[in-house]
């Protein structure tokens, strides 16, 4: 599904990410762990293709094209898809209107699938404009239900969520990466970061990376993983690649 | 069914101008009509009983008293845009008077066209009575061959009657060959409410206008909203002004102007001259190509226990909220345009949904041509 390789990253004159290699199957989800400030969602907003963060070296495979030089729009339309951890308000936009644009080409029930993120009375509100952190998530996740993406990258999604929706949410994200089916029928991919972990009792994953300054420096069992974080923190797990 | 105005010489692209200023020529869904075309009175009557539209000259004729009204809150000695116009032998534009009680649910249109090159001058009074209610829908707009020289005086005095109200959307098609000079003012007796908006997507050389409302009335109420666009070659100077006289009166003037090269002048002023009284103003500005946003936002308090308060903001499109939307599959262009018209997407309070579907749709149609 994706293939980065070799991947520089710059924000400004300041190069970001160094030498980010990663890979996902089809039908993966990977967890992606570091401490705050080490570059992950840098890394998420790379691949989305936003234009602050310019590819200086390396490639973004994505389903086997090269979208590298792609913009953000090109990407979203070849299944590229995001649940943002800030995402912007924007006045005046409801966000019934964007969920019209959104599903242009397709035929959702909006109101119901509304109705199903307890979304139904946010619809002729402006986006995000007062709203509660479980809100802004729902809000995200029933976007990305309308846009149906197949690589799904999600930015903290159990951020500023009420122990109450984080169950919603995270069903609702299990939904979208098809972890009701069978492994094997399973197309959807995604990519995770979490601080607490919280999230991955309502999905499961495959594989952890453990990001630090802008380097990828560790992969493996993401429980694992967690397991070992939150025993002893950041700084150890590094030191064990960085003797 | 009321039979379609005959309208004598007008195009079809002409209708369509026309019709994107709300004016619907089949006058269906309206309950009155007033038809100007430069000079000539193509069109005036109103089947609400106890609602009369009637002709400035007409009017002036059957009731006398009107002399009151005439002249009052606007000043004949203003300038040389209302000397001109009281000036004029045979005066034209419109009178229109809301009995007491009254109440239009479907909107009086008041259409202004201009389709030769000259000065198209009108005197209009409105009059809501006590309890009654008004609803206008004023379309102004000029022929496509219209050329240099071409200008729109125009004289609006309203009275807002105790415990009344009059709604005012005034959505504007000129060309960039006109100027354009209104002049009006308004005075809100006790419990009356003023609703004005202006909508402006179109170009047009010049205008410069300053509405005023005064708010004689204890908890009188009045909102202006404008939303305008200025492409290069636009040189709008837009104000209003709210004096709030009454005990408990309050004013809100709201404003949303883009500039795509276009000069924008916004003027607002609010006087707290009253204990009890409450006023907001708000201008937010969008330069989406090297243009002026000038906001000029005045709040004038000389008692205690008045509360003015105003805020004003010129910026640019944020790159997040475009790639934000781009994220979601939408084009760069489709996205910029979708935070613009949520950008101009101001929802007026008491207006009826018709009127405000009339103001989305001008901005609707501003949006298809991507602004």
């Amino acid at each position: 599904m994706l293939e980065i390789e070799d991947l520089h990253v710059k924000v400004g004159d300041k190069e970001v990410l160094h030498d980010i290699n990663l890979h996902i199957g089809e039908g993966e989800t990977h967890v992606l762990l570091g401490p705050n400030g080490s570059g992950k969602t840098t890394l998420l907003m790379t691949i989305m293709g936003y234009s602050q963060y310019v590819i200086t070296e390396g490639k973004i495979l994505f389903k086997g094209e090269d979208v590298t030089k792609m913009k953000a729009h090109e990407r979203a339309k070849r299944g590229v898809g995001m649940l943002f951890q800030r995402p912007p308000t924007i006045s005046g936009l409801k966000l019934g209107k964007l969920l019209t644009a959104i599903s242009r080409t397709k035929s959702e029930n909006i109101p119901e699938l509304a109705q199903s993120l307890n979304m139904d009375k946010f619809l002729n509100r402006d986006i995000n404009k007062g709203f509660s952190g479980g809100e802004i998530k729902r809000s995200e996740v029933l976007q990305l239900t309308i846009q149906n993406p197949d690589f799904i990258m999600l930015d903290e999604p159990e951020s500023g969520v009420d122990i109450e929706n984080i169950s919603l949410i995270g069903n609702a994200i299990g939904s979208l990466l098809e972890k009701d089916k069978r492994i094997v029928k399973r197309q959807k991919s995604g990519l995770v970061i979490t601080h607490t972990g919280y999230i991955l009792d309502y999905l499961e994953t495959d594989r952890g990376h453990v990001m630090c300054d802008g380097q990828i420096k560790c992969h493996g069992n993401p429980r694992e993983i967690m397991k070992d974080i939150k025993a002893r923190g950041y700084r150890e797990c590094l030191e064990c690649r960085n003797p | 069914m009321p039979e379609p105005v005959k309208v004598p010489e007008i195009s079809n692209a002409d209708r369509d101008r026309l019709a994107q200023t709300g004016i619907d020529l089949s006058l269906q869904n309206r309950c009155g009509s007033y038809l100007q075309m430069d000079q000539d009175i193509v069109h005036s009557e109103c089947s609400e009983q106890g609602i009369e539209v009637l002709s400035y000259k007409k009017a002036m004729e059957k009731y006398d008293w009107l002399k009151d009204y005439a002249w009052k809150v606007v000043s004949p000695e203003k300038d040389d845009i209302t000397k001109y116009v009281a000036a004029q032998k045979d005066p034209k534009g419109y009178v229109i008077i809301a009995h007491k009680g009254t109440n239009n649910i479907f909107p009086i249109q008041a259409c202004l066209f201009l389709g030769r090159e000259q000065i198209q001058h009108v005197h209009n009074i409105i009059i809501a009575e006590e309890g009654a209610e008004l609803h206008i829908i004023s379309g102004c707009a000029s022929g496509e061959k219209v050329g240099h020289g071409a200008a729109h005086y125009g004289i609006s005095e309203f009275y807002i009657g105790k415990n009344a109200k009059i709604s005012f959307t005034m959505i504007h098609n000129w060309s960039e060959n006109i100027e354009v000079y209104p002049r009006s003012a308004s005075v809100v007796e006790e419990g009356g409410v003023f609703l004005s908006n202006y909508v402006c997507m179109q170009p047009v050389k010049k205008i410069q206008m300053y509405p005023t409302a005064t708010l004689k009335g204890e908890n009188s109420v009045a909102r202006f909203s404008s939303v305008v666009i200025a492409p290069e070659g636009s040189y709008m100077d837009l104000g209003s002004r709210a004096v709030l006289e009454g005990k408990g009166s309050s004013a809100e003037l709201v404003t949303r102007a883009i500039t795509k090269g276009g000069t924008i002048i916004s003027r607002g002023h609010i006087a707290g001259k009253t204990a009890g009284t409450r006023g907001h103003l708000e201008c937010k500005g969008l330069i989406l190509r090297d243009g002026v946003i000038y906001a000029i936002p005045e709040i004038e308090g000389s008692v205690v226990g008045t509360e003015l308060s105003h805020e004003a903001a010129v910026g640019k499109l944020a790159r997040e909220e475009i790639e934000y939307l781009m994220s979601r599959g939408l084009d760069e262009d489709e996205a910029t345009a979708t935070i613009i018209r949520g950008f101009l997407d101001v929802k007026i309070f008491g207006l009826p949904e018709a009127l405000q579907k009339q103001i989305d749709a001008s901005i609707d149609e501003a949006e298809k041509s991507g602004f």
